[in-house]
């Protein structure tokens, strides 16, 4: 608790990071201890963030050139599910790959965070996200089995169209710092939370210029037209439409709907 | 291809004369070197998996110059003690026999065992318990044996038990040791000293081991229920501590904290569950999970579903959860959403409560139809002071919109019998009186 002066720095728990601004507001402003309780306790309730990615791999088979060890070209990445920039929130990733290959653990510094092998061989691919400072110091593991022969036996391998498997996950910050709040408002990779009213964040800090930005994201990346999509709508169209066949077969027992726990608005 | 030929069949079944020219040219083609055609064929038509080992590389070459012959030879084995010469195959290169011992000489191998002489046996080994008679016999065994212990107790003359043998034996063998060495720290490296023999530790060993082995099925199975009862109170007490602290995220039902109290002894006796407190446990569950989420700094959202998943499956047996996903299978829903996003995982946990519900709702009427008619008569006269009435208050709140759709739906439901008209008559009374 003794970080009053580096309020943007990450606290020992979460939960006390109301703390160290709170205080520094009590020494500066002099405001009441009431006021800024009130600020803090709105702040814990219901405010994430969470950002929306996709993870997985491409795998082009070599054909003629294939040989036995290398039979195929292969990108395990981790992107933006819109293709945003993702170098906002994450520092750098690790990929921790089979043990036959030379340094099995590969770091990527920059967005967009994929790496590129050759090989023959499918196996699980431990990928580890490493936040900034700011965001979180807790690095998250996701796994990825690679996937590099089709998934249908009797069809042709082509040169030309790669084997693609991805994932959409959401990536969850319950209790987001102010200073990571303040860092991110505007930004299209992630999916900023309604604030509690009259919350008012500090501007963000000017962003580098487009150029440099624009390169992390993946929307001109050259697997781009192979990426899959994703959409929720048609997942919770699939759900609602069970749902009312439930509630149709609950009927007959329940005169009235199930009692729904009230679903979050954010 | 060729099978298609030998049954007869034609060649391809989705003709289009487009696609037969470049398809038989482009297959043939493609034929590998190294392996026939048809073998390729076998591992469909892709490269194996694994890098092939050459055969050729495992097997045992000979060179060739040298001249082999096998012949029938004398030999002596230096073991043996007497002079014995047998005869065997020898195979003999280049009319050279070959040299050395016999080759299996080297395993003649055996304990050293102390010899003490009568000097050392007056001075350091004299025991009250062992004469020098059966000091020596236990030596000789102990030679004889190559310390096996079990072989020496059994031929031993007096019956002496194994872990007395091996004491007399180690603490003679230290004693000797001691008093040979020039000093103390010689020989304290010794494994003979560095690990004395512990008779008492022995034979409490031996025992707790034996029990262990002879414990029946049943006490095991005993064993086992204990434990896991044991480690189920544990968790029900780290339960209700996490769920004390955070704010409770719940139904606000009043319902909720009444049913509560009881939701401990729900979770020991899932017996007779009631559909409302069927869903509250489940609301206990959901608090200490999303709680335990927020303490991580950093999730997926996957992971979170899943906590949820298994917090609200903790309530329910093995079975009704197989139905639950088979039922979600049915109407055509992914088991785990393909595009799992905050609205999406909240949709899909909401339908998986419901449809544990109803499974519930279904497996009620079952038991209350099985039971028979004596409860259609008995129902009529129901009070509110069962305790299924009292759960069914806030729910019935409700029912004041529905009052008709109750009163049609009675009629059907005579037939049905039992408490599920009892409930349904609740709410008219209710409406009356506090609405």
């Amino acid at each position: 608790m003794t970080n009053s002066s580096s309020s943007k720095k990450h606290g020992q728990d979460q939960s006390e990071l109301s703390g160290p601004t709170s205080k520094s507001q009590r020494t500066k402003m002099g405001k009441s201890e009431d006021n800024d309780k009130k600020n803090s306790g709105k702040k814990l309730k219901d405010v994430e963030i969470s950002v929306p990615i996709v993870y997985g791999n491409m795998a082009f088979w070599l054909g003629k050139k294939a040989s036995e060890y290398q039979s195929h070209k292969w990108t395990v990445y981790v992107r933006g599910a819109s293709n945003e920039d993702l170098g906002v929130i994450i520092k750098r990733v690790v990929f921790q790959l089979h043990s036959s290959f030379n340094n099995p653990t590969r770091v990527v510094d920059a967005p967009p965070f994929e790496l590129s092998e050759a090989g023959w061989g499918e196996f699980e691919i431990a990928i580890t996200l490493h936040f900034h400072s700011d965001v979180c110091d807790k690095p998250l593991n996701l796994y990825h089995h690679l996937k590099l022969y089709p998934e249908d036996e009797n069809s042709s391998m082509s040169t030309k169209k790669p084997v693609v498997v991805e994932f959409y996950d959401e990536v969850v910050f319950p209790d987001p710092s102010e200073a990571f709040l303040a860092r991110v408002q505007n930004h299209p990779a992630v999916n900023f939370p309604r604030l509690p009213a009259g919350h008012t964040l500090p501007p963000p800090i000017p962003v580098e210029d487009a150029n440099r930005r624009r390169k992390g994201d993946t929307k001109d990346n050259p697997l781009s037209q192979w990426f899959l999509s994703f959409s929720e709508a048609d997942e919770l169209l699939q759900l609602a439409a069970a749902r009312q066949q439930v509630d149709a077969c609950v009927l007959p027992y329940h005169p009235v709907p199930l009692p729904h726990f009230p679903l979050p608005l954010n | 291809m060729d099978a298609k030929d030998i049954l007869g069949l034609p060649k391809n079944s989705f003709p289009s004369s487009a696609d037969k020219k470049p398809r038989p040219p482009k297959e043939s083609q493609r034929k590998p070197d190294g392996i026939s055609r048809e073998v390729y064929a076998l591992t469909g038509r892709m490269p194996p998996l694994m890098p092939s080992i050459d055969a050729s590389q495992l097997k045992k070459k000979h060179p060739p110059h040298e001249k082999i012959t096998w012949q029938w030879l004398p030999f002596t084995n230096s073991a043996r003690k007497d002079d014995l010469h047998l005869y065997h195959w020898v195979r003999v290169v280049n009319g050279v026999p070959p040299t050395g011992d016999y080759s299996f000489a080297k395993y003649n191998k055996s304990v050293d065992i102390i010899k003490y002489t009568d000097e050392e046996y007056e001075k350091h080994l004299t025991d009250p318990m062992w004469t020098k008679e059966e000091t020596n016999e236990l030596f000789d065994l102990c030679g004889r044996f190559d310390l096996r212990f079990v072989v020496i107790a059994d031929r031993f003359p007096s019956s002496r038990t194994v872990e007395e043998l091996k004491d007399r034996y180690y603490s003679v063998s230290q004693a000797i040791l001691i008093a040979r060495a020039a000093s103390s720290g010689d020989v304290a490296t010794h494994p003979l000293i560095k690990e004395p023999y512990n008779v008492s530790q022995e034979m409490e060993r031996k025992r707790a081991l034996s029990m262990v082995l002879s414990q029946t099925r049943q006490q095991e199975r005993k064993d086992e229920e204990v434990l896991v009862e044991a480690k189920r109170i544990a968790e029900l007490r780290m339960a209700s501590k996490v769920t004390e602290q955070p704010q409770l995220v719940v139904a606000s039902n009043a319902d909720a904290e009444v049913t509560e109290r009881a939701v401990p002894g729900e979770t020991i006796s899932p017996s007779n569950v009631q559909p409302p407190s069927m869903v509250v446990p489940s609301a206990t569950d959901n608090a200490s999970t999303l709680a335990s989420l927020r303490m991580l700094r950093v999730y997926l959202r996957t992971y979170a579903l899943d906590q949820m998943v298994q917090a609200s499956n903790s309530s329910a047996g093995l079975r009704t959860i197989k139905r639950v996903e088979q039922t979600l299978q049915d109407l055509g829903v992914n088991l785990k959403p393909r595009v799992p996003t905050k609205a999406v995982c909240a949709e899909h946990l909401e339908l998986r409560r419901e449809i544990l519900t109803w499974l519930n709702l279904q497996k009620q009427v079952q038991y209350k139809e099985a039971e028979g008619s004596s409860f259609r008569d008995g129902s009529y006269g129901e009070t509110p002071g069962t305790p299924k009435d009292r759960t069914f208050i806030p729910d019935s709140m409700n029912f004041g919109v529905s009052s008709e759709r109750v009163g049609k739906k009675d009629q059907k439901r005579k037939a049905h019998g039992g408490p599920p008209t009892s409930a349904h008559k609740r709410p008219r009374k209710q409406k009356a009186s506090d609405l």
